[in-house]
């Protein structure tokens, strides 16, 4: 089928469970979603609700013990990579899939020049000549858009600031050319100015490298400026997905609702801010059923009992919500 | 374009963070610490007074003879002139006075303090050097390796080797042999790529072997304790008397019971660095763990490490000095501080200089290491740093 060569990652049934000594924390509890070439994908959420344990699950970065992927598969065009051991997982991190992280203060090492570590993956990965290497590193900060690159390579990372820092991250993502890049929050900790210059950099090297891009945020605003598709996350699990503006024009989930509700708007001037009631619960005691019924202001007696399937909406649109679809819980 | 209005241009951009390297910022901070200056400059003189004591008193024929005996000149006091008459020329001293006076057997006591510096310069650097490198490897394991478990089967295996060469040791040939070989067979099974296949299918007989034990961390850090317990001058004047007098011995022996503080230092700053984001980043890089510990967490953690190595080389020169001292360190006829002291206790009240020499001399030197460390600690500390 053409579609299926297409999608560069796929994740199925994807299970994080963090175990203590007296009781399992179901970070990600079954998660499903795919990323197509050339595609920004957007996994948003609440703080808690999974989304940074899933990708760094797909790198196999989740710390074992006390993480264990409890079950599903991670399709990378094509390769199971859950089934890999280190040693195979080392040669996809960083030269096909890429990491921005969220705090550009402390993701750079504090001992090392820019230049060493935009190098250091071009190193490890690559081996080429240190001139040639010298040469990508210049090129990439570039890219990235940093002021006279060539005096920066030999700056330290407290001699950089925030945003020049996230681009410098940007830089290491990408110093491989991967199909895929994982950016796990990386505007959170900029300035409103800053953000928007990173967001338009991330977007202007999709287009010009082809590649696919996950992002991971909880800023609904974020989303609808990138977003090509969005999955909404709740307590471990996808309760909404569809095109960004399927999404944000008609809402399906009371919790996706619920969400662009409390988001401040000129409509919304002068009035009180709408907030959820409760918290999100605790990743070891989720209540049983629908994981956001307590909250839910059109939950009914079968949310409690039964944990309801995906129900398709509009043309890919799809929504964990069988009361939001006027459909009988029981219906597959 | 005027040079105002690419000066207005360049002045949009972002400002440029102040030029400093850590470097100059800790040397101005260092700077200011005039006692750990002074420190650094003691610490820079004995270094070259060592290097160049070596040059002037080693070879067949040196510049200063620290073993040249001149009974009729014995016990002369600092600075006093040879008696010109009774001496053959080869017999007087280079400068014409004796700098530090004699000893009882004639011999220059500044050409001895010249050797004994060099026995104190290598005695601590080497002794530190192996405390340091066997720290940072036990501290680093236990940091990052720490919550790992250890297998039974890794037990056995260790078990089976030890008593092969215990065996081999003690004469019986072909049963250490056969242990050793069978203990290798096994390691070597287990790190195959068959042996990795096949151990997710052992059969339930034998799958107690994959049982945990104790963690890493646990292990070394209670060796650490236990090494700590034993009064560890007392342990090395027992193993010092043991082995073969020799400066080496010294040396290593100093090391192997001094490694204990820069494992706990070394495994508190791996536990801390290890949940660092930048550990992190390098890790979604595809860094191995290899390359993560050696090249961005050491580099990271190496700064209480220097601190404790300059106190540490301070407590090996006192150390090495106070065997000497008790006449177990390097043997006689070459010289230390530590029996320059001790040979010259016996004339204290008629020769107060052979005791006062390389007494003053360990004072100072173990004192300027001492600054020297806590002025690196503060520059390196940097909550300190804020104070400045």
């Amino acid at each position: 089928m053409q579609e299926s060569d297409d999608i560069v990652l796929s994740v199925e049934g994807l299970k994080v469970y963090f175990r203590s000594e007296d009781e399992v924390a179901r970070a990600v509890d079954g998660v499903d979603f795919e990323v197509r070439r050339r595609e920004t994908v957007c996994l948003v959420g609440e703080s808690g609700c999974g989304k940074t344990v899933s990708a760094l699950a797909l790198l196999g970065l989740v710390p074992r013990p006390p993480g264990e992927i409890a079950g599903g598969r991670v399709r990378f065009c094509g390769e199971d990579l859950l089934d890999r051991n280190e040693a195979a997982m080392e040669t996809v991190r960083g030269r096909r899939i890429g990491m921005v992280f969220q705090e550009p203060q402390t993701s750079l090492n504090p001992v090392f020049t820019i230049g060493e570590q935009v190098a250091e993956p071009l190193r490890i990965h690559l081996s080429l000549p240190e001139p040639e290497i010298r040469e990508r590193s210049l090129q990439l900060l570039n890219d990235v858009g940093i002021d006279s690159p060539g005096q920066r390579l030999s700056d330290y990372p407290h001699q950089l600031s925030g945003g020049q820092r996230q681009r410098v991250m940007i830089a290491m993502a990408l110093a491989c050319g991967p199909e895929l890049i994982i950016a796990d929050e990386p505007t959170t900790a900029l300035d409103v100015t800053v953000q928007a210059q990173i967001l338009r950099l991330i977007n202007r090297l999709q287009q010009s490298h082809g590649m696919s891009v996950l992002y991971i945020t909880h800023d609904l605003g974020v989303v609808s400026q990138i977003a090509d598709r969005v999955y909404v996350m709740y307590a471990g699990v996808i309760v909404e997905t569809g095109a960004v503006e399927q999404v944000f024009r008609n809402p399906r989930h009371p919790y996706t609702q619920a969400l662009l509700e409390s988001l401040p708007s000129r409509k919304k001037r002068g009035r009180r801010l709408y907030s959820i009631p409760g918290t999100v619960p605790h990743p070891a005691y989720k209540p049983a059923g629908c994981p956001f019924h307590p909250r839910c202001p059109r939950a009914i007696a079968a949310c409690r009992a039964q944990v309801p399937g995906m129900c398709a909406f509009d043309d890919h649109h799809v929504a964990r919500c069988p009361v939001a679809a006027g459909r009988s819980f029981f219906d597959p | 374009m005027s040079p105002e209005v690419t000066a207005l241009a360049s002045g949009l951009e972002e400002p440029p963070a102040p030029k400093r390297t850590r470097f100059e910022e800790a040397w101005r901070l260092f700077r200011r610490n005039r006692m750990a200056l002074a420190g650094m400059v003691i610490f820079a003189l004995f270094f070259f007074s060592a290097v160049i004591g070596l040059a002037l008193t080693s070879g067949s024929r040196p510049l200063f003879d620290p073993s040249l005996v001149r009974l009729q000149e014995k016990l002369r006091p600092p600075l006093s002139t040879p008696h010109l008459e009774s001496l053959t020329p080869e017999y007087r001293p280079v400068v014409g006075v004796y700098l530090c006076g004699t000893d009882d057997l004639g011999r220059d006591v500044f050409a001895r303090m010249l050797q004994g510096a060099w026995v104190s310069l290598t005695v601590g650097f080497v002794a530190v050097g192996i405390s340091v490198a066997i720290g940072i490897f036990m501290g680093g394991l236990a940091g990052f390796y720490g919550q790992r478990h250890i297998r039974l089967e890794q037990l056995l295996v260790t078990a089976v080797l030890l008593t092969g060469a215990g065996l081999l040791a003690a004469g019986l040939r072909s049963w250490g042999a056969l242990l050793l070989a069978a203990g290798h067979a096994w390691l070597f099974w287990s790190i195959s790529p068959w042996g990795l296949q096949r151990r997710k299918t052992l059969p339930a007989g034998l799958r107690f072997l994959r049982k945990n034990t104790l963690m890493v961390d646990t292990v070394i850090m209670r060796f650490v304790d236990v090494m700590l317990c034993f009064p560890s001058f007392f342990l090395i004047l027992t193993v010092v008397a043991l082995l073969p007098a020799s400066i080496y011995n010294i040396m290593i022996v100093i090391g192997l019971t001094s490694w204990e503080g820069t494992t706990r230092f070394v495994r508190a700053e791996f536990l801390s660095l290890r949940e660092q984001d930048f550990v992190a980043a390098a890790r979604a890089l595809g860094v191995s763990n290899l390359r993560i510990i050696f090249r961005h967490m050491v580099p990271n953690a190496v700064a209480p490490v220097l601190v404790s190595a300059t106190i540490g080389i301070a407590s090996a020169i006192l150390t090495e000095a106070g065997l000497s001292f008790l006449g177990f360190g390097v043997p006689p006829p070459h010289a230390t501080w530590g029996n320059i002291l001790s040979d010259g206790k016996r004339f204290i009240f008629d020769a107060p200089w052979l005791t006062f020499i390389p007494g003053a001399a360990i004072l100072i030197v173990v004192l300027a290491f001492n600054l020297f460390g806590e002025g690196l600690r503060d520059i390196l500390n940097p909550r300190l740093r804020e104070r400045n």
